[in-house]
């Protein structure tokens, strides 16, 4: 019977310690915010396009951090999908096609100019405060800080906003990868043809 | 004063054949000028420089054509006289072949240099040293010198050291390089030969500059000749001084920087950090030169000299070339000979790059042409598997692991190769040298750090999108915030007066004074007094709850009460004695005010001249009364949801309200459409001439119509809200969106019988005078021919315009439609009976 | 003018695979002069055997794998792989098991991982390991005895090639080596009365201590051409040395120094077979690391295992480990404090 009593009262005491512990640790070590909806965010490209379903990159990196599936980002793309899933520890599953396709590059919004009437909904629709300008003035898009989002197209009631891909300069030019060796290729029997150092000439 | 310099040595290196023979043998040759000169904005690292002359200038040798855009920039200047003939996107020495912005000259064959005097004479002064560095730094800026090893690092950036309060230099040692490890390159070798005393002089005024202890200048073994020149010029200089000339042992890549600082030294530059950190500046003795030149000359930097060589070349050697001219024209002079794979090479064969076409021009670090044979340098053999030999190990200048880099640039983990420290890779090119796999080993490592840093920019644009998002987020909650704060105040501050309203016996009727000039009220005493009314009534209201608990009290039996009941009533008449005497001060006031209205008007307002029936006017009174309608409607709401005995009072009030609202709306619209004939005649002239002021004409009705759909529009859209949320004002909406309709219906009616009938009415002179033709044609002159003509074409273009007009509405299916038709029909046969005139006068005219 | 775009360097070395693949084959010739002078023909017919069977298997794979064959044949690693293999096997070995060894390696140990400079594992030991836990019978009775034992003759290259293609194993050219027998023979006698016996000669190894001589010899050859570096041959032998002569300094117990350094398969362990780059360890401090390891497995699982020889699992096992070993031994980089250690990036940033 006392051994009964002794191991009860044990537990108790120790169920008791640890609680105690616990709920100390809980609030001496607590997390303010959504820490996983933050590092999901951090992983998400920026660009406030709204393509996922949602209004922005950040309610959509709480959705996922709430269940949301994670294949819902077309300007993330593949890479994106790939981080989340290493992120979440969940398998990746390919672009969600229904919020659009991956695009092959960066792209910046463009306002011809001369067809602007200055109306002003780009400058409403456009998520980072991107598009600088005033009623019945020209406006124009800070190429700088433009996400490539599309946004702004749609709502120009004379269509004059255009989506170009960002052009390569000298100062974002580099080197290619060496195309792989023909020991990767199996499809390759022709060894010169993997060799791209020779034969491409400018 | 020779120093006995104990040298180190760096890890790795390699010892490829030196191929400089071909190149040294004969002096330096100065190059004739090309027959057009391109140069680009930008021949440094940093912002590229922005153009300050016109296409089509002339411009002098030596002349700045391109200021520096920010510290980190340089400008560019005209290496001959000549005329400018283009500013437009150029192929640069770039192995991308990509084009950027470029000045193209075409001399003119004087080479006639601007004023141009070296620093001191300048400045009166005899020596440099009366100079204050900054001073010189700037002069060397403004010389346009860019590191000419090949890096291009602009030279005043390096030499713009902070001294501390003492004027102490952080710098201790001033290194020349003159290493020039890279095979075939002989450039900086003919230099320190033939120019030794520049160099020397460069390194002086180099030191003055950085207030170092002592100027080192390493060359490598291989060089005697400029050794010795060097050391002859030295001790030509007679004065003290503190500049050795150090031999070093030839080895691959020891003319890069930090392997340099290595050997002279035995320091390391920190990782991503700058030889200065450690006390050390370092400069291309060609740079040294070009110093001496832009200080003691004045000549900016607008010619260097460049190694021709290769077993493709003719005469190879050495050629002192004006920047910007093409390489095409040096390999010519050099005699170049095309091969089966053409391949031309700017910079030597370890570290150079490849020119995608030989138009591109020579910039300031363009240091050697190297035009090889096939059997020279062989194409590259065809890569096979990395066995993980570790040669590249053992080459490797800075002890990276190339082969752990090339696995991981390989397979795309960039994180891993940067833990590797892929970014302290120099690109040197030895691991590629010696790899027995013949691996491109630098293309995957500069691929790699290309990838990390478009990530890396990737990453800080989507943290500024986030940021900017976030600041946008916040400041939407703000200003919905803002308003709601507003709309609550308003609210709450008209649920104050209403609640006090009703309360005091004497209270509707002043209160309905007091509150409905509130809005409206523009005196500040009127204002005030209206506050203390408020107060007032607030007191009142309070004192009135009290009496209410106290008599509840005394009902229950609480006989204590009694005499605070009776202070409190007491002190209730007080209240409503002064809220009596407020009301009438208020009232008082008022009358004043409306005493002076015109004035008042014409203060508040400078465009309404006056006139208090003018529709801005009659519409802002409108406006007023809707506004002060929706406060009362609030506030019933309000009093309803609170279930407050004061709701009959205020469904009162609000249906009065209405009334005004109406009536003010009906006047305003009245005013409308009255003043519209008048106001718009001048409107109409000065905005359109072809409206001929005309009031009735189909601009100003459509514009009309418009307008009375928008203010349909406007009252339906209230009307549904108000049906929303469940409002008295429904009816009275209902009738307003009712009899708007109608006005929009006229409107339009009105329009389109107008836009049908105007072609005809306008016509009218027209065809008056086309009926007339035929009478006046005998004595007709030609030029009535003409004006004829001219109406046909009027007539035309009116058809042409009606018919679009037409389709248009056809398009969207308006009612329009068969208006629009029966108008074309009309202005169709106008045109018709026009060119039928028009004929008949022509023949008549004819006959003549 | 269209010019060729290319990517520096645009000199290069003379290097290249090829060449090292051969001179690493051609370094072993000492040993295998020397093996074939003292112990018969068995392992020249074996090599040629292995290096037969090592291309054959390379080109079918690579022809499965749709591969240039030319290409790959000609850059020599099958024909070194079938060359160790056909140094470390048995002189007299079946043939099969030649077959099934190299075959193994090539296919298995080389192309599935994806060809050379892919295998994570040295292929000619996987192959041998494989032979030798499945025919260990035949994998420790096959060694040819030395001809310094005059009471046995030497086998001649058609004695060599019946017992090999026969299959049957020959007693009369075959005995146990003498790691194996001084391992089961010290239990019970004395160092002093092993030494009397004709496979010891001495304290010398019967002719085993020559062939070890070759192969180092060839090795140094190897450092002084710069194919491989010093690293790890010192470092593995430094390692067997010191614990032979720490753990097994009584020689009454356990085997002595000079023999673990010069029988069995020791100086071909360290200079040829630890030292392929493709699985060893490739940090300078790295390859001190592996290297002693290979050395310290040697020494135990010589001593302690039930294997007289042990450079094979010594050095599969430390190719287990290379990469961990790469990882946390980088040098230390020009203008850094410190080296780098392990694969995280996160003090990089």
């Amino acid at each position: 019977m006392s051994t009964v009593v002794i191991a009860v009262s044990v537990l108790a005491v120790l169920a008791l310690i640890f609680g105690a512990v616990l709920g100390f640790a809980a609030v001496r070590f607590r997390v303010e915010g959504n820490p996983i909806a933050d590092q999901v965010n951090a992983l998400l490209p920026q660009t406030q396009c709204g393509q996922c379903g949602y209004p922005g990159c950040k309610p959509y990196s709480e959705a996922i951090a709430n269940g949301e599936k994670i294949n819902k980002c077309p300007p993330g793309g593949e890479s994106t999908i790939q981080a989340l899933a290493d992120l979440l520890g969940v398998e990746p599953e390919p672009l969600d096609a229904e919020h659009g396709a991956e695009k092959a590059g960066p792209m910046v919004a463009f306002i011809r100019e001369a067809e602007c009437i200055g109306c002003t909904k780009c400058i409403q629709a456009c998520p980072v405060d991107a598009i600088i300008g005033a009623a019945k003035q020209m406006h124009t898009v800070v190429a700088a800080e433009c996400t490539g989002c599309d946004l702004c197209v749609e709502p120009c009631p004379v269509d004059c906003i255009e989506m170009r891909p960002v052009e390569t300069s000298t100062a974002n030019w580099f080197w290619q990868a060496p195309q792989q060796g023909p020991q990767m290729i199996a499809t390759d029997s022709r060894p010169h043809a993997a060799n791209d150092n020779k034969g491409e000439a400018a | 004063m020779t120093h006995m310099i104990q040298l180190h040595t760096f890890h790795g290196g390699i010892h490829p054949a030196e191929n400089k023979s071909q190149s040294n043998g004969t002096p330096i040759r100065t190059a004739p000028l090309a027959s057009e000169l391109v140069l680009p904005f930008q021949q440094h690292i940093g912002a590229p420089a922005a153009p300050c002359v016109e296409v089509g200038a002339r411009v002098l040798k030596g002349q700045v054509i391109a200021n520096p855009q920010g510290f980190v920039s340089l400008p560019v200047h005209a290496p001959t006289s000549g005329i400018v003939v283009a500013i437009e996107n150029r192929a640069i020495p770039h192995v991308s072949g990509l084009e950027e912005p470029c000045i193209v000259l075409r001399p003119d064959g004087q080479d006639e240099w601007i004023a141009h005097q070296s620093l001191c004479a300048e400045l009166g002064v005899d020596d440099i040293t009366d100079i204050e560095p900054a001073q010189l730094v700037h002069q060397i800026r403004m010389a346009g010198i860019a590191g000419m090893g090949g890096a291009g690092f602009p030279s005043a950036v390096k030499l713009s050291v902070k001294r501390d309060e003492q004027g102490q230099s952080p710098i201790d040692t001033l290194i020349l390089n003159g290493a020039e490890c890279e095979p075939y390159i002989t450039s900086d070798d003919m230099l320190m030969r033939e120019r030794a005393a520049e160099v020397v002089r460069g390194a002086q005024i180099l030191l003055y500059i950085l207030g170092a202890k002592r100027c080192l200048i390493g060359v490598e073994d291989n060089k005697p000749e400029a050794i010795a020149a060097l050391n002859a010029a030295l001790v030509q200089l007679h004065e003290e001084h503190h500049i050795d000339v150090v031999k070093i042992p030839t080895k691959y890549p020891s003319g890069g920087e930090k392997q340099l600082i290595r050997i002279l030294t035995g320091l390391e530059v920190p990782s991503g950090g700058i030889p200065a950190q450690i006390g050390i500046v370092c400069q291309n003795v060609a740079s040294a030169a070009a110093v001496h030149r832009a200080v003691d000359i004045g000549e900016p930097l607008i010619s260097r000299i460049t190694t021709v060589t290769g077993d493709a070349i003719k005469h190879p050697g050495n050629w002192e070339v004006a920047l910007g001219t093409p390489a095409s024209h040096l390999l010519q002079l050099a005699g170049y000979q095309p091969q089966k794979q053409p391949r031309v090479i700017m910079g030597g064969p370890m570290m150079g790059f490849t020119l995608p076409s030989v138009d591109m021009p020579l910039v300031k670090t363009s240091n050697c042409l190297l035009a090889p044979t096939a059997k020279e340098l062989p194409l590259n053999d065809m890569a096979m598997a990395c066995i993980r030999c570790g040669m590249c190990t053992e080459a490797c200048p800075v002890e990276l692991l190339p082969q752990q880099l090339y696995w991981f640039s390989r397979s795309e983990e960039f994180d891993k190769a940067e833990q590797h420290n892929l970014f302290d890779c120099i690109e040197c090119g030895a691991c590629s040298y010696v790899c027995p796999s013949q691996i491109p080993l630098v293309q995957y490592y500069r691929h790699a750090k290309g990838s990390i840093r478009e990530e890396r920019a990737a990453q800080k644009k989507a943290e500024q999108a986030r940021e900017r998002f976030e600041r946008r987020q916040a400041r939407q909650e703000r200003e919905a915030a803002e308003k709601e704060a507003k709309r609550k105040a308003r609210a709450e501050a008209a649920a104050n007066s209403q609640s006090a309203k009703p309360a005091p016996a004497a209270a509707p009727t002043v209160a309905a004074s007091a509150s409905a000039p509130a809005a409206a009220a523009t005196s500040e005493t009127l204002e005030k007094l209206q506050k203390q009314l408020t107060a007032t009534q607030t007191a009142i209201a309070k004192t009135k709850e009290k009496l209410a608990e106290a008599q509840a009290a005394l009902a229950a039996g609480d006989e204590s009460q009694a005499t605070k009941i009776t202070a409190l009533e007491s002190g209730l008449e007080k209240s409503q004695t002064k809220m009596k005497d407020l009301a009438k001060d208020i009232a008082a006031e008022k009358k004043a005010l409306k005493a002076a209205p015109p004035a008042a008007a014409s203060t508040a307002e400078g465009t309404d001249k006056g006139d208090p029936n003018s529709p801005e006017r009659l519409k802002r009174k409108w406006e007023t009364a809707q506004g002060r309608l929706d406060a009362a409607q609030s506030r019933l709401a309000e009093a309803r949801e609170q279930g407050l005995d004061t709701v009959a009072a205020l469904e009162e009030g609000v249906r009065k309200q209405q009334e005004r609202v109406d009536e003010a709306k009906a006047a305003w619209q009245q005013a409308e459409s009255g003043a519209a004939a008048p106001v718009s005649t001048a409107v109409a002239v000065t905005e359109s001439a072809t409206d001929k002021g005309d009031p009735n004409s189909p601009e100003r009705l459509k514009r009309k119509w418009e307008t009375a759909q928008g203010r349909l529009d406007a009252a339906q859209s209230r009307l549904t809200e108000a049906r929303e949320q469940g409002l008295d004002t429904v009816a009275a909406l209902e009738e307003g969106v009712r009899k708007q309709q109608e006005r929009v219906n006229e409107a339009k009616a009105a329009w389109e019988q107008a836009s049908g009938a105007q072609p005809a009415a306008t016509d009218t002179p027209a065809a008056t005078v086309a009926a007339l033709a035929p009478a006046v044609a005998p004595a007709a002159a030609e030029a009535d021919i003409a004006a004829l003509r001219s109406k046909v074409l009027a007539a035309q273009d009116r058809v042409n315009k009606a018919q679009e007009r037409l389709d248009m509405a056809r398009e969207q299916n308006l009612p329009t439609v068969d208006a629009l038709a029966s108008g074309v029909a009309k202005q169709q046969e106008k045109l018709d009976q026009l060119q039928q005139q028009l004929a008949a006068v022509t023949s008549t005219a004819g006959t003549h | 003018m269209a010019l060729l775009t290319l990517t520096s360097p645009h000199a290069h070395g003379r290097n290249s695979t090829s060449r090292v693949m051969m001179t690493v084959t051609l370094a072993t010739v000492p040993g295998l002069l020397v093996t074939t002078a003292l112990f018969g023909f068995g392992t020249l017919v074996n090599v040629v055997l292995a290096v037969v069977v090592a291309m054959l298997a390379e080109a079918l794979v690579l022809r499965i794998r749709q591969r240039p064959l030319g290409f790959f044949l000609k850059d020599y690693s099958a024909l070194l792989t079938g060359v160790l293999l056909g140094l470390a096997l048995p002189p007299l070995a079946p043939w099969w098991v030649t077959v099934v060894a190299t075959a193994f390696a090539i296919v298995f140990g080389k192309q599935l991982y994806g060809g050379m400079g892919n295998n994570p594992f040295n292929p000619a030991m996987l192959g041998y390991a494989l032979v030798l836990v499945s025919f260990p019978v035949q994998m420790t009775t096959n060694w040819a005895v030395s001809s310094q034992m005059a009471d046995q003759p030497l086998a001649g290259l058609l004695d060599a090639i019946t017992t090999i293609f026969s299959g049957s194993g020959a007693d009369a050219f075959t005995g146990a080596t003498p790691l194996d027998t001084y391992k089961h023979l010290i239990s019970n006698s004395t160092a002093v009365e092993l030494q009397k016996l004709p496979t010891f000669n001495g304290w010398m190894a019967g002719g085993w201590e020559w062939v070890n001589i070759a192969y180092l010899v060839g090795g140094l050859f190897l450092v002084y051409r710069r194919i491989i570096t010093w690293h790890i041959p010192v470092a593995m032998l430094a390692a067997l040395s010191l614990c032979s002569i720490v753990l097994g300094w009584d020689p009454d117990m356990y085997t002595p120094v000079s023999l673990h350094l010069f029988t069995g398969a020791t100086m071909l362990g360290a200079f040829f077979i630890a030292t392929d780059p493709v699985s060893a360890a490739t940090t300078p401090r790295g390859k001190l690391i592996y290297g002693a390891g290979v050395g310290i497995l040697v020494y135990v699982i010589r001593t302690w295992g039930a294997y007289p020889d042990a450079v094979a699992f010594g050095v599969l096992l430390m190719n287990l480990a290379a990469p961990f070993i790469d990882a946390y031994t980088q040098p230390r980089t020009y203008g850094h404090e410190k080296a780098r250690r392990g694969l995280t990036s996160k003090e990089a940033r």
